[in-house]
């Protein structure tokens, strides 16, 4: 799996990402380390603790990294998210939490599937 | 406060995203030294303790414990805002929070995301303006910091030619400056409708200088007459104040200025008295301008105070109150109050030599200045940053009890800090140390050329040097450390500057340490050396000089044991100082002297003329009585002509020598004896008691092994 195979994967904009940032290594080396961003899981963690505060700093984080990145799909879910947030708890939020669950995981999964390529 | 060239420039990245400060760091790592905050807190603790090391500020806007317009405002609070730029970075581009961001005093904004490119160029670009205008900044107040002196240094000048023609000391301008400085902030103070801004005080200060410039017009024989003056001199003599006032007049160009105001207010009315009996005018009360009453003041109280060519100095508490009295003529009674209640200050701070203090006073007028002008608030902060590093510097100087000096090749001088310049009885700033009688006066010449070389044979890498001398402070001999460093030029190759160091009294500590080291190395019941420091002595000295003769004496005392038996040990303890005494007296300043056990003692000498008759005048000198005791002495002599010169061959003939004696193997009556080589076939036996020479047999045991 190529990086460019891999942002198709993960629904994100690789032409996009390689312009800005200037570099397939730099690229390469950022998307390798979302998977340790600890964003979504900080996320995860104050919703199911009602602290909405902090939901709302991890849904930001979460989205500014996206879109740094260039990972369209789960920029697009995590931005609403967010706004959702920003003023406390909204009866929005958990649905719009479960389309960021899923874009995530599909988002993680070809991050994995790409670094498997690469180790194999 | 410019950073050299080759000094990369820092930044701060404060968001809370590891990867967002990581994807930053990668675009600007290569040519920027990167610090890193993830939140709000920890941020401003960067700026504040890294403070303007810091080139740029990279600031989200979102993040935990603190968020980004929390920064900027303490960034305002702390006037960090004015020296370093903020870039915003943050995906809100809400117009209502770019606003806020623009208004807290940020630069500029990055939005994400982030495109390397674009990043970089802003970064650069807000780099490159802050330096810019902070090199202007700086030219500026350097100029107006020179000017100002420049313009001090004319004013003092002028008018210290009139006071030598005056033959005044030429700190008559000095005391009077200070004085009107002091007069005026206790007036400020008081709040009683005087109000004095720091730079009013600073020019009225300054103008106070020329009051007298109208006497470069009086004849000298009026100036300098040492009786009374005639009624027409007198009149002349007036004319002073109206002279100076036509001559500012007659200024072309700076008529307008308010230090010509000022001084002509100064020149023209400051022998005016508050109840109009004073001279030009005969203005009365506040018809005098205060700048006027003020130095009018401050002229008389040193006028009294000083020598002068018609009277003597008069003490500073019969001078204040003569001008209470009004002796003097009248003046503003709430200037009588401020005069009476500085009274203790004005004793000690006007006499002083305040030229630290002039250029004090020059800067804060100068910030004062400049926190008039918004646009060179910037200024402001480095100013007050270096004046709080001054009081710093002062105030941990004083408490350090250092002399703190400071020594550069060009000029050629040594500058000392006010305490150590106190201290010595030093001018702050003496010229060409190294041929001061002062200088070379407080040490030996030799010491202060030795710290000389060992300076200048230091390198740029290691340059610092440590150096034990004795200091003459205040006429008394004190052992100083003093730790310098050299200062070496960036040249290649390098050239020695100078050097800043401090010396700090150590004599109490050293003198406690040669106590100690006195202590450990003497017998404490008679004070002579024990027998390891005496051994250690005489063999430093046999080695220093192999070929010279040298005998060594062991003796003890007869019927010792007896003695102590029938008198008490107290008395055996008297008997063995007295001894101790007498064998002190009766050898020479060279010779070595030490009780090597119980009433055993030892004798090391150097001899040019026969042996024989030295050690025979000793013994008679150390033999006779003593109480009812009558002192009778054995003596073992060897010489190292006979036995070579290693110690523990020497002793052990010496002891053998006595041996003899002991067993009353020689002679009767023979009470002292030289080694042989006969006696080295006796059975060897010593005569010193194995308890009493811990040495000796220490010595054995080594030579056993």
């Amino acid at each position: 799996m190529t990086l460019q195979e891999c942002y198709a994967a993960l629904g994100g904009d690789y032409e996009s990402v390689t312009g800005r940032l200037r570099s397939e290594r730099l690229v390469q080396k950022f998307v390798l380390k979302f998977l340790e961003d600890g964003s979504y899981d900080l996320l995860c963690r104050s919703m199911e603790g009602e602290d909405y505060g902090e939901a709302f700093r991890a849904a930001h984080t979460l989205k500014g990294v996206c879109q740094n990145l260039s990972f369209t799909r789960l920029y697009q879910s995590s931005a609403p998210l967010c706004e959702a947030l920003r003023d406390g708890f909204h009866p929005e939020a958990p649905a719009l939490k479960e389309q960021v669950d899923a874009d995530y995981r599909q988002t993680a999964d070809a991050i994995r599937a790409y670094q498997a390529g690469l180790e194999a | 406060m410019e950073k050299p060239e080759n000094q990369r420039s820092k930044i701060l990245i404060a968001d809370d995203s590891e990867m967002n400060r990581a994807i930053l760091a990668d675009m600007l790592g290569d040519e920027y030294d990167i610090v890193e905050a993830e939140n709000g807190v920890e941020a401003v603790s960067v700026i504040g303790s890294q403070g303007t090391e810091l080139s740029l500020i990279l600031l989200d806007i979102v993040m935990p414990e603190m968020d980004g317009f929390g920064v900027l405002t303490a960034m305002n609070q702390n006037h960090w805002i004015e020296d370093i730029p903020v870039i915003m970075i943050s995906a809100e581009s809400g117009v209502a929070q770019v606003e806020r961001a623009y208004e807290l005093g940020a630069t500029d904004f990055i939005t994400r995301p982030f495109d390397a490119l674009i990043v970089h160029k802003r970064v650069v670009n807000t780099i490159l303006l802050y330096a810019k205008q902070k090199r202007l900044m700086n030219l500026v107040v350097s100029q107006m910091f020179e000017r100002e002196q420049q313009s001090n240094m004319m004013i003092e000048i002028l008018s210290h030619i009139v006071e030598f023609r005056n033959s005044e000391s030429g700190l008559h301008v000095r005391h009077v400056r200070n004085l009107t400085v002091l007069l005026l902030e206790q007036l400020d103070r008081k709040n009683c409708g005087y109000h004095f801004s720091q730079t009013d005080i600073s020019t009225i200060a300054t103008a106070s200088a020329m009051h007298d410039i109208g006497k470069i017009s009086i004849p000298e024989e009026i100036l300098n007459k040492p009786g009374k003056l005639t009624m027409e001199e007198f009149e002349i003599m007036k004319t002073h104040t109206t002279v100076g006032a036509e001559m500012l007049e007659k200024l072309p160009d700076y008529r307008d200025k308010p230090l010509v105001q000022i001084s002509h207010q100064i020149c023209h009315w400051h022998h005016e008295r508050y109840d109009g009996r004073g001279y030009p005018d005969g203005l009365k009360g506040d018809e005098i301008p205060i700048s006027a009453q003020t130095v009018a003041l401050a002229d008389v109280y040193d006028a009294l105070t000083s020598d002068r060519v018609y009277k003597k100095a008069i003490p500073h508490e019969e001078a204040i109150q003569m001008i209470l009295d009004g002796q003097c003529g009248a003046f503003n009674p709430l200037l009588l109050e401020c005069l009476s209640e500085l009274s203790e200050v004005i004793q000690k701070e006007v006499s002083q030599d305040m030229a630290t203090e002039d250029s004090r006073q020059n800067a804060l007028s100068i910030t004062a200045e400049i926190l008039q002008h918004e646009n060179l608030s910037v200024s402001k902060r480095t100013l007050q940053l270096w004046e709080h590093e001054r009081v710093k510097h002062d105030f941990f100087a004083a408490l350090s009890d250092e002399i703190q000096f400071e020594f550069t090749m060009s000029p050629l001088q040594v500058t000392f800090s006010a305490f150590g310049a106190k201290k010595l009885g030093f001018p702050e700033v003496i010229k060409d140390p190294l041929h001061d009688p002062g200088v070379l006066s407080m040490s030996k010449p030799e010491a202060v050329m030795r710290l000389s070389d060992m300076l200048r044979s230091t390198s740029p890498g290691q340059p610092v040097v440590t150096c034990d001398c004795l200091l003459n402070v205040n006429g008394e001999e004190r052992w100083h450390r003093i730790v310098a460093r050299a200062t070496w030029s960036a040249d290649e190759p390098p050239r020695y500057m100078g050097a800043i160091g401090k010396a700090t009294d150590i004599h109490d500590d050293r003198m406690k340490l040669d106590d100690l080291e006195r202590q450990a190395s003497s017998d404490s019941l008679t004070g002579l050396l024990n027998h390891t420091s005496a051994k250690k002595q005489i063999e430093v000295r046999l080695n220093e000089r192999p070929h010279g003769r040298y005998a060594l004496v062991i003796f003890d005392l007869d019927l010792f044991k007896h003695a102590n038996d029938t008198y008490g040990h107290l008395f055996g303890d008297e008997l063995l100082k007295y001894l101790a005494d007498k064998l002190r007296k009766s050898i020479r300043g060279g010779d070595i002297v030490a009780r090597v056990g119980g009433d055993e003692f030892l004798i090391f000498m150097e001899y040019k003329n026969p042996l024989e008759p030295i050690i025979r005048r000793i013994y008679n000198s150390l033999c006779g009585p003593f109480g009812d005791f009558t002192i009778s002495l054995s003596m073992g002599v060897a010489k190292t002509e006979d036995v070579g010169i290693r110690y523990s061959d020497l002793f052990n003939a010496a002891d053998q020598a006595l041996y003899t004696i002991k067993r009353g193997q020689r002679g009767k009556g023979a009470k002292y004896v030289f080694y042989n080589e006969s006696m080295a076939d006796e059975e060897t036996q010593s005569a010193i008691s194995p308890i009493d020479s811990g040495l000796q047999k220490a010595e054995k045991g080594d030579e056993d092994k």
